[in-house]
């Protein structure tokens, strides 16, 4: 039922802009409005999230600990996983957002007669969004050759990279493949896992739905149904450079991927998808295990009632007497 | 009585497939064995909690505030603005599932709230709801639920169901913490005068007495002379333990389960026979009798204001440092809050061995060190004499407690002394030791009676780690640094894997330890004959 | 807190690069003009010039795979007419420059098609 509605929901996104795009006029919405109002949500939106996420305090020095803290000399520290100083975070939260480190620890746990419960490894997850992420950001730097007047010299060496088994012609992005596979794996996992299925929500299936649509939009153009794509330069041009034009000749497919991105964009921030901005910020991870070296400071630090010694005495006081036991006040 | 006791077979069946009704529906069922009473009326009122009254957990009627959503609303608003992990974790999720087969509880029940992931969303659905644009607009389609009476009693059978382990929070992408999220959701609910008995007693016992099972003062001076008495048995020994001494160099906290619980008191003779063998001046404090701490469990103010007792009482007596038994949830606090709340402990120094000369210059800030850190370095200075022989009896294995290994990083020190302690030692797997450990299924303030068959299902991926080691190599005993540990892994063993005996670090380092003076025929620290290459030939 | 210093200056990185097509752009200075191409010599192409545009690489493709793999160099075009399978004689016969026919539309978008690499450049060639 959630996968069936996410679903509609992207064909109804992928369908608005192949029959708008066509009506004259409503161009220049496709086009130029909404790919800006998306812009402006993303950027504006994912910063006052993370401002908002930063106003709020970190009242307690709560590192999860995943390998061994720093204590006497002899005994070798784990700065990686139980990080005691800023350049151990630092690798952490790199080794985190770059290659997904706590995934990589992932199994799977599985039950036997007797019971016996057996764990196995499994990366499955770990390289599906290995692939996925990474997949996305090349795909979006790739990009930038039509973003840009002057392709950056970087640009031709990437795609050599990405393209350097030469199948086909256009030569196959491998990063293309890579993240249709990805993604397929990510969203068949929560089809075929009774658990995954169980947990997730529209908003699990929506943006990998989305996104699915963005990368086959955007394979189809470059390998199928090619569109004219110095004009669809000129009208990159146009917008990152505040002088919007649609030249003639740009087909209905790319204001279908156009759209898309925009709707992703607008997502973006009002989603789950702020995990982008939310990783670098978890305090299990981003804070380092020197809890006893450093004193971690509480601003909201609350005031409570304390039991004192001297009303604890007070309070039993004869039977400490009675026991011999040394007292403040005879 | 004539219930039928849950026993191996039956808890053993255990579905990990959902079925295929949603989890939105929050009816929940309170199923014998597997939830905890409600907090008695007294203990709350103690402790000046919020709407205190008399009710049960079995009752149809909770009699909530007429309040109480408002309550509610206003409690987790203002969380969200103090803490920023529960902001984070409430947002950041992307039910990738990691999560889901990592907690004991899920392995052990199968239920999917138990699931990490599900058991944050218990509270992210409401949050989504109330308190963002999607929620607010899209409602169930955006995964939001209406909060419902039925909601809190489901919180409250949930989150009286973590542990506050952590296991989850070492596999989450983005590093959510469900104990945090646990913590939180715990501390609404006080809100509400819905507590469970177990924690906030003993709360209300700590605050007024110092230690959780309310034991007055005197009669913490008796615990500690029977001990010292029984050491004098053991040993031929007698030796000096001194309470509330001012002026000692060191002042020594212990959970008090140490002083009168078993197997806990066994590695209590262990530290008084290893601190007389090495001459320290130290101070147990009846005030501060209890490190241990269940304000931890109940909300961030409760363990502030018994902890603050360390400090205080570190301070009158005029102690240089102090020095933490083994205990797990215990050192958490002492590791990762204490400080922040209670400190800056200026008035103490650096902690530093009188005997090794040693500085812990890495607990130069909260000045306290956890007594495996403060014994491996008595070793490997050459400090203590050591006969592993004397552990002869003993097959060992251990468990890391889950709050020392993700709350602290203590993994090694333990295992170096057990290696100069003992002659046979075997680790479990490596999915259940170390950061990966396992809970014991009972800590966290639900280690309680009515909550048996719950704990046996928690503790049963600690169990099976247990029997594994046990079938394949003999591992006779369970060694570990906790106080929960301590007393609930013997039952969870006995249920599971018979024939398999829990003990402290320290046990095994007061059997080890030669002592000057000793007599003769001096025993182990449960007081029984060492096994020597005589008494082999004997049987 | 240096906590919030560090966020801060996260996000204007964040805003800095997720903008930075527009401040690159506002230094080297946009054109929305299509790339000039040089006029070709011949009146009609082998194929329509929509095609050509869009496609010419499959087209060139298919061409090296025909002549190359089944000797095959005939190709006729949709007005009936026939034309030889080449690079060299039948293409750069009406389009002799590489840089102002070719490298017009491949530099604007940073494309580099491996033809060079076997083909020699005409401008060379001279």
């Amino acid at each position: 039922m959630k996968l069936f509605i996410s679903l509609i929901l992207v064909l109804i996104l992928i369908g608005i802009p192949l029959i708008g795009s066509n009506v004259s006029g409503l161009v220049y919405l496709f086009g130029v409005i909404i790919p800006y109002i998306a812009i402006l949500t993303f950027v504006i939106g994912m910063s006052v999230r993370v401002l908002k996420w930063a106003k709020i305090p970190v009242p307690f020095k709560i590192t999860t600990t995943c390998g061994q803290q720093k204590s006497l000399p002899w005994i070798n520290n784990n700065n990686l996983e139980s990080p005691h100083n800023t350049a151990g975070v630092f690798w952490r939260m790199a080794l985190e957002v770059l290659f997904f480190r706590s995934l990589f620890r992932n199994t799977r746990t599985g039950l036997k007669e007797g019971p016996k419960i057996v764990y196995g490894p499994d990366k499955i997850l770990w390289a599906a969004s290995l692939a996925f992420h990474w997949s996305f950001l090349v795909i979006f730097i790739r990009h930038f050759k039509i973003f840009l007047q002057e392709v950056p010299q970087f640009i031709p060496l990437l795609e050599s990279l990405d393209g350097f088994m030469q199948i086909g012609l256009p030569i196959l992005f491998m990063t293309d493949a890579a993240l249709l596979l990805g993604l397929t794996v990510l969203f068949l996992r929560r089809i075929v896992d009774p658990k995954l299925r169980y947990i997730s929500l529209v908003a699990d299936y929506f943006p990998l739905l989305l996104i699915i649509g963005i990368a086959l939009t955007g394979v189809w153009m470059r390998y199928f149904g090619k569109v004219d794509i110095i004009s669809v330069k000129q009208f990159t041009l146009g917008l990152f450079s505040f002088q919007p034009i649609i030249p003639d000749g740009i087909s209905a497919i790319f204001f279908a991927h156009l759209f898309l991105v925009s709707a992703l964009l607008i997502y973006f921030p009002l989603s789950k998808l702020v995990h982008f901005g939310g990783i670098f910020l978890s305090p299990t991870r981003n804070m380092s295990n020197n809890n006893r070296e450093v004193r971690h400071i509480n601003p909201w630090n609350p005031k409570v009632k304390l039991h004192t010694y001297e009303e604890w005495e007070d309070e039993f006081r004869d039977v400490m007497k009675a026991a011999d036991m040394p007292l403040e006040k005879e | 009585m004539s219930e039928k006791k849950p026993t191996p077979e039956s808890v053993a069946q255990i579905e990990f497939t959902p079925s295929k009704q949603g989890w939105e529906d929050p009816k929940t069922e309170f199923k014998k064995g597997t939830f905890n009473w409600a907090a008695i009326q007294k203990s709350q009122e103690y402790l000046d909690l919020p709407n205190p009254r008399k009710w049960q957990t079995t009752d149809e009627d909770w009699k909530l505030p007429d309040n109480w959503k408002q309550i509610i609303f206003d409690g987790l608003r203002d969380r969200l603005d103090r803490f920023r992990s529960l902001k984070l974790f409430m947002d950041v999720c992307v039910r990738c599932g990691a999560c889901a087969d990592k907690c004991h509880f899920f392995i052990g029940s199968g239920d999917p709230k138990n699931m990490p992931v599900l058991r944050a969303e218990l509270l992210r659905s409401i949050y989504r709801k109330e308190y963002t644009l999607a929620g607010k607009i899209m409602g169930k389609m955006a995964g939001g639920r209406e909060l419902t009476v039925d909601v809190i009693k489901e919180w409250f059978y949930y989150f009286y169901q973590c542990t506050e382990c952590r296991r989850c929070s070492v596999f989450c992408p983005y590093g959510i913490d469900t104990a945090e999220i646990t913590m939180i959701v715990r501390e609404l609910l006080q809100l509400l005068g819905l507590g469970i008995d177990w924690i906030t007693t003993p709360a209300a016992n700590c605050f007024r007495t110092g230690n959780h099972l309310g034991i007055q003062p005197h009669g913490f001076q008796d615990s500690v002379d029977f001990a010292v008495d029984d050491l004098q048995d053991i040993t031929g020994i007698k030796v000096d333990a001194p309470v509330n001494k001012k002026g000692a160099e060191v002042l020594f906290v212990v959970p008090s389960a140490d002083y009168f619980g078993d197997p806990h008191y066994f590695g209590f003779l262990g530290y008084l026979a290893l601190f007389h063998e090495i001459g320290l001046d130290y101070t147990l404090s009846a005030f501060a009798s209890e490190g241990g701490n269940f304000g931890l469990f109940h909300s961030n103010e409760m363990m502030k204001r018994l902890n603050s007792k360390i400090y205080m009482e570190a301070k009158r007596l005029g102690v240089k440092w102090i020095l933490g038994a083994e205990c797990g949830h215990m050192w958490r606090v002492l590791h990762q809050y204490m400080d922040t709340m209670n400190g800056p402990a200026d008035f103490l120094e650096v902690p530093k061995s009188p005997i090794t000369g040693t500085v812990f210059d890495y607990a130069k800030s909260t000045k306290m060190v956890h007594i495996c850190e403060f014994t491996a370095d008595l070793i490997k200075n050459n400090k203590l004499k050591l006969d592993k022989s004397r552990n002869n009896q003993w097959n060992v294995t251990f468990h890391d407690s889950c709050n020392p290994a993700r709350a602290m990083g203590l993994l090694d020190e333990p295992r170096y002394v057990i290696d100069n302690v003992v002659n046979k030692f075997h680790e479990m797997p490596e999915n259940t030791i170390r950061e990966q450990t396992f809970c014991c299924g009972s800590g966290s303030g639900i280690g309680t009676d009515e909550n048996f068959e719950m704990r046996m299902r928690g503790g049963l991926p600690r169990a099976n780690a247990v029997k594994h080691v046990h079938e394949k190599h003999g591992v006779n005993v369970l060694s570990c640094i906790c106080a929960i540990d301590k007393a609930t892994l013997p039952p969870l063993l006995e249920f599971w894997v018979p024939g398999v005996e829990v003990c402290g670090i320290h046990e095994l380092v007061g059997n080890a330890l030669v002592m000057k003076g000793e007599k003769e025929d001096r025993t182990d620290m449960r007081n029984e004959p060492f096994i020597t290459e005589e008494s082999k030939k004997d049987e | 807190m240096s906590d919030k210093r560090n966020i801060i200056i996260g996000v204007i990185i964040f805003i800095l690069l997720m903008t930075i097509p527009i401040w690159l752009n506002l230094a080297t200075g946009t054109s929305t003009e299509r790339p000039e191409l040089e006029k070709p010599k011949g009146d009609a192409c082998v194929m329509d010039k929509e095609y050509m545009t869009s496609y010419h690489m499959d087209l060139l493709n298919e061409w090296r795979e025909e002549v190359v793999r089944n000797g095959e160099r005939e190709h006729i075009a949709p007005d009936g007419k026939k034309y030889d399978r080449s690079l060299t004689n039948t293409c750069l016969d009406c389009h002799p420059s590489k840089e102002k026919f070719c490298d017009q539309c491949h530099n604007y978008l940073g494309v580099k098609p491996y033809c060079w690499s076997c083909h020699i450049v005409p401008e060379e060639f001279k």
